[in-house]
């Protein structure tokens, strides 16, 4: 069943096929209407803002990461570990954050700011960052497209046991060493060579050996040192303290429509405290990312209150969404057809569903 | 020989923006530089069909609204993934207020 399920989804199987026949691939998916104007300033590019969040997340890490260490080696593992669960956090769950805004290269004016952000966040979150990088490309195209999108979390049905590990990073990471050193050998998987053209080939197999010769420097040093601290703070959090990134990212899309052409019905935006917009920055205005992905990260709430009148109302909490999407992701385990229906508020555009588009 | 056509009033196009110009079904974008020159390239992003017009000027840079794919509109020249095909340009001319761009080069 396993295998079959993942086939159903391959990019490189009959159900890309059936998306391209069917218009569903690189089609024109629903935007709200906002005037040039508005728009242009929505879009505008500032380093202030990321540059702030940036020194609090890194200078955080190297704070609470020192702190940590000292506390293992010197005083007690168990005064060390709430520290090192923070450091963790900011390691490995705002690490996804950080590497999703700057691979959009919106989070800074500077380039190469976006740049360097994206390639430690890559890192920290062990995402090779080209294939990654066009991924995630074609997640924006072809949004929970079955066949077209390479990001699909919850499937139909959801690989549970998957999902439930990854919180604990016990897939991606023995995936991620394994791809790792697939690419340090200078090779593709048929899925990654389907999204990465071949002139960007090079840099997948260049990282892999950089990033393999940082882990086994980590190795050295634990050995050298006889301590595991090296690896609580290298590799260790996306295993220890990833499971926030889990909780942020299953509400994107988990239980929602799948093959219609509107982020309002297969993207969920969620009201979230200050922390949480902080570990996610402000991912949470999920759909409105989604309709305009070139909007900075700290311009979405403002985008937000902007098209507000089109979309459904947001989620009052992340409590509130895993309330609707958990029983909605185990319901699809038996009926394959189920799905969360969103209703808009009146007066707002209809649905940009494939049956009205015809 | 060139085939000037007349895209838009000089002052149809903010400075540093960009427009959309069609003409006989092939989408343009004419672009102002901060400094006042006028350009233009084909209207959609080579990586994918996503129309420029709806992208983001910042000197002499217009960014893709879909995937951030960047490139110079004065040569065309791409910028960085996920675009790695340049862009067709077209040479431009204002005269009366009007601009018009050489479509002869398709």
């Amino acid at each position: 069943m396993g295998r079959e399920r993942l086939a159903l989804y391959s990019l490189v199987g009959p159900a890309s096929d059936e998306a391209v026949e069917r218009g569903l691939a690189g089609a024109v998916w629903f935007k709200s209407e906002v005037p040039r104007k508005r728009m242009k300033e929505l879009m505008r590019r500032e380093d202030g803002p990321a540059i702030r969040d940036t020194a609090i997340w890194l200078g955080g890490m190297i704070l609470l990461g020192a702190a940590g260490a000292w506390l293992w080696i010197s005083v007690s593992p168990w005064l060390a570990a709430p520290v090192l669960l923070l450091y963790g956090l900011l390691y490995a769950s705002a690490g996804d954050s950080r590497w999703h805004e700057a691979g959009h290269g919106t989070a800074f004016k500077t380039r190469w700011m976006d740049t360097a952000v994206y390639e430690i966040a890559s890192f920290m979150m062990m995402r090779e960052p080209t294939v990654w990088r066009w991924n995630h490309t074609r997640h924006h195209t072809d949004t929970i497209i079955v066949g077209r999108d390479p990001e699909i979390a919850a499937m139909r049905p959801a690989r549970l046991a998957r999902i439930l590990l990854n919180f604990f990073g016990l897939v991606d990471v023995p995936t991620s060493f394994k791809l790792m050193f697939l690419h340090a050998v200078g090779r593709l998987t048929p899925d990654e060579a389907e999204v990465v053209p071949d002139q960007e080939q090079h840099r997948v197999y260049r990282k892999a050996r950089i990033w393999l010769a940082i882990y086994a420097a980590t190795v050295v040093v634990a050995v050298l040192t006889g301590s595991i601290v090296p690896f609580l703070l290298v590799g260790g959090p996306r295993i220890y303290a990833t499971f926030m990134h889990l909780v942020y990212g299953l509400t994107q899309h988990a239980g929602m429509g799948e093959n219609v052409l509107d982020h309002r019905l297969n993207t969920r935006t969620i009201k979230m405290c200050w922390f949480n917009r902080f570990l996610y920055w402000n991912m949470n205005y999920h759909v409105e990312h989604h309709m305009f992905p070139m909007v900075p990260f700290h311009r979405l709430p403002e985008l937000h209150e902007q098209i507000k009148g089109d979309l459904a109302p947001v989620y009052p909490s992340i409590w509130a969404a895993y309330k609707e999407l958990v029983p909605a992701v185990l319901k699809q385990l038996k009926d394959q057809s189920y799905h969360v229906r969103r209703e808009l508020p009146p007066g707002a555009p209809p649905y940009n569903e494939p049956a009205l588009i015809a | 020989m060139p085939n000037w056509v007349p895209a838009c009033a000089i002052d149809d196009v903010d400075e540093e923006d960009v427009i959309p110009f069609e003409h006989l079904g092939v989408d343009y974008a004419i672009y102002r530089s901060p400094d006042d020159q006028y350009f233009a390239t084909a209207g959609h992003c080579t990586h994918e069909k996503t129309l420029l017009c709806d992208g983001l000027v910042m000197g002499a840079i217009v960014e893709c609204p879909k995937h951030n794919g960047r490139f110079d509109y004065r040569d065309g020249s791409p910028q960085g993934a996920p675009v790695i095909v340049g862009l067709q340009i077209y040479p431009t001319m204002i005269d009366s207020g009007t601009v018009y761009i050489d479509i002869d080069i398709d």
